[in-house]
């Protein structure tokens, strides 16, 4: 696992090299850090925030590896997105949830897009506004499908609200965000979607509050709320605390500590988050 | 338990006193007063010149009514004995199509100046707080 992660860290780091003059005019940090589902946001919590430091007219691309291990469990993710005009986001994450104590594996794909539609994170009063949709599509459903999954596909809507509020905390700035979103998926889909009685969609409401110390360095806490409609075993809301470090315009690292509560049957899964961010 | 509550709210208040002092200097004080801000309107100056991204906007500016008007504005807003004499922000940007990221390359060069001159990470946010609003009337016009 930290082999892995080493091994896409120095390739990052190489990627990042040769092209350090290219940087778009966001200021450092405002484009957050890349979620779990491949969005701009925080670990857990897609944010109203585009990928990287594409300003107006620019684009801007990033690439990140993250991984989870809790007790019983093992998340491993990979990506990548695109922005434009600090605007539009498209992004692609590819999951592998390993099933450390049961054995065998569960993939998912996660293809992004999110539209900025109002406000502007550190200059409106009113705070940044996007809308994003998440596609997510199971590379493995025989599991899902065997413990009440009734697809092996879905799409996640949300609406987000995020805002930089300045000198609030012994004269620090204070990032808040909430985060609205409608889905059908178990474990954020790696168990299916839907069940054979309820095709519903559920809301739910994420969170997130991030304490900048400085321009590079911050700390964050978030919260996800998840439905719980497989009956085969309880689903838990998720949450984190973590740190960032926003080392420069192109390469950032989030670890923490996540609690995902319970998980198939297994409960309190509790551990690390690390996570690498490469933007060009 | 009750003992870490009592200390955890001791070091809070702590940490933040030193925010609420009655005494508390000025933001034109923390700013460096009438030299400090000289030093910043100079400074911001420079990262303009240098910043092939928004230079082309200044083309046609008096640089010397620039520079004076800039530390006017700065010196009252952050509570100095100034009175700022020249238009109001959306008169003088107007036409210049100002856009979201000539507004932020603009500001990472002012937090570059402030990043130079060591000002605290409180008096740059105090001092981005009174500016930060002003992109509703400076930007697209």
């Amino acid at each position: 696992m930290i082999c892995t992660l080493t091994r896409q860290l120095v390739l990052l780091m190489l990627l990042c090299y040769p092209v350090t003059v290219l940087a778009g005019s966001k200021i450092i940090a405002t484009g957050g850090a890349t979620s779990i589902e491949g969005s701009a946001g925080g670990g857990i919590v897609p944010w109203a925030v585009t990928n990287g430091y594409a300003s107006s007219g620019e684009w801007a691309a990033t690439a990140f590896a993250t991984v989870v291990g809790v007790d019983d469990f093992t998340l491993n993710v990979q990506g990548a997105s695109v922005s434009y005009d600090n605007q539009w986001e498209w992004s692609f994450a590819r999951q592998r949830f390993k099933l450390d104590t049961l054995g065998g594996e569960l993939r998912q794909d996660v293809f992004g897009m999110k539209y900025h539609f109002a406000g502007e994170l550190l200059y409106t009063a009113l705070p940044q506004l996007s809308l994003g949709l998440q596609y997510k599509k199971n590379r493995d459903f025989a599991l899902p499908q065997a413990v009440g999954a009734r697809d092996d596909s879905g799409i996640d809507l949300y609406v987000a609200a995020t805002k930089v509020l300045f000198d609030q905390v012994a004269g620090r700035n204070l990032l808040l965000n909430a985060t609205l979103r409608a889905t059908k998926a178990h474990q954020t889909g790696l168990l299916g979607f839907g069940t054979a009685t309820d095709n519903n969609y559920q809301l739910v409401a994420e969170g997130s509050a991030v304490l900048l110390l400085n321009y590079n360095l911050a700390l964050g806490v978030e919260f996800k709320q998840k439905p719980n409609q497989l009956a085969f075993a309880h689903e838990q809301h998720w949450r984190d605390l973590f740190a960032a470090w926003f080392v420069n315009k192109h390469l950032s690292l989030v670890a923490g500590y996540a609690d995902l509560g319970s998980i198939a049957g297994f409960d309190r899964q509790q551990g690390y988050y690390v996570s690498l961010e490469g933007a060009w | 338990m009750t003992q870490f509550i009592a200390t955890l709210v001791m070091l809070c208040s702590l940490l933040l006193g030193g925010c609420s002092q009655p005494n508390k200097p000025s933001l034109y004080q923390q700013l460096g007063g009438a030299e400090g801000i000289a030093a910043i309107t100079d400074g911001l100056l420079y990262e303009i010149e240098h910043d092939q991204r928004i230079v082309h906007h200044f083309a046609d500016t008096d640089i010397e009514r620039f520079r004076r008007l800039l530390a006017e504005q700065l010196c009252e807003l952050s509570g100095g004995p100034c009175v700022y004499s020249g238009g109001t922000m959306q008169q003088s940007h107007s036409s210049f199509n100002i856009s979201l990221a000539d507004y932020d390359a603009l500001v990472d060069g002012l937090i570059k100046v402030m990043q130079r001159q060591n000002i605290s990470i409180s008096a740059q946010n105090q001092l981005l707080a009174l500016l930060a609003p002003m992109y509703k009337d400076i930007s697209y016009r």
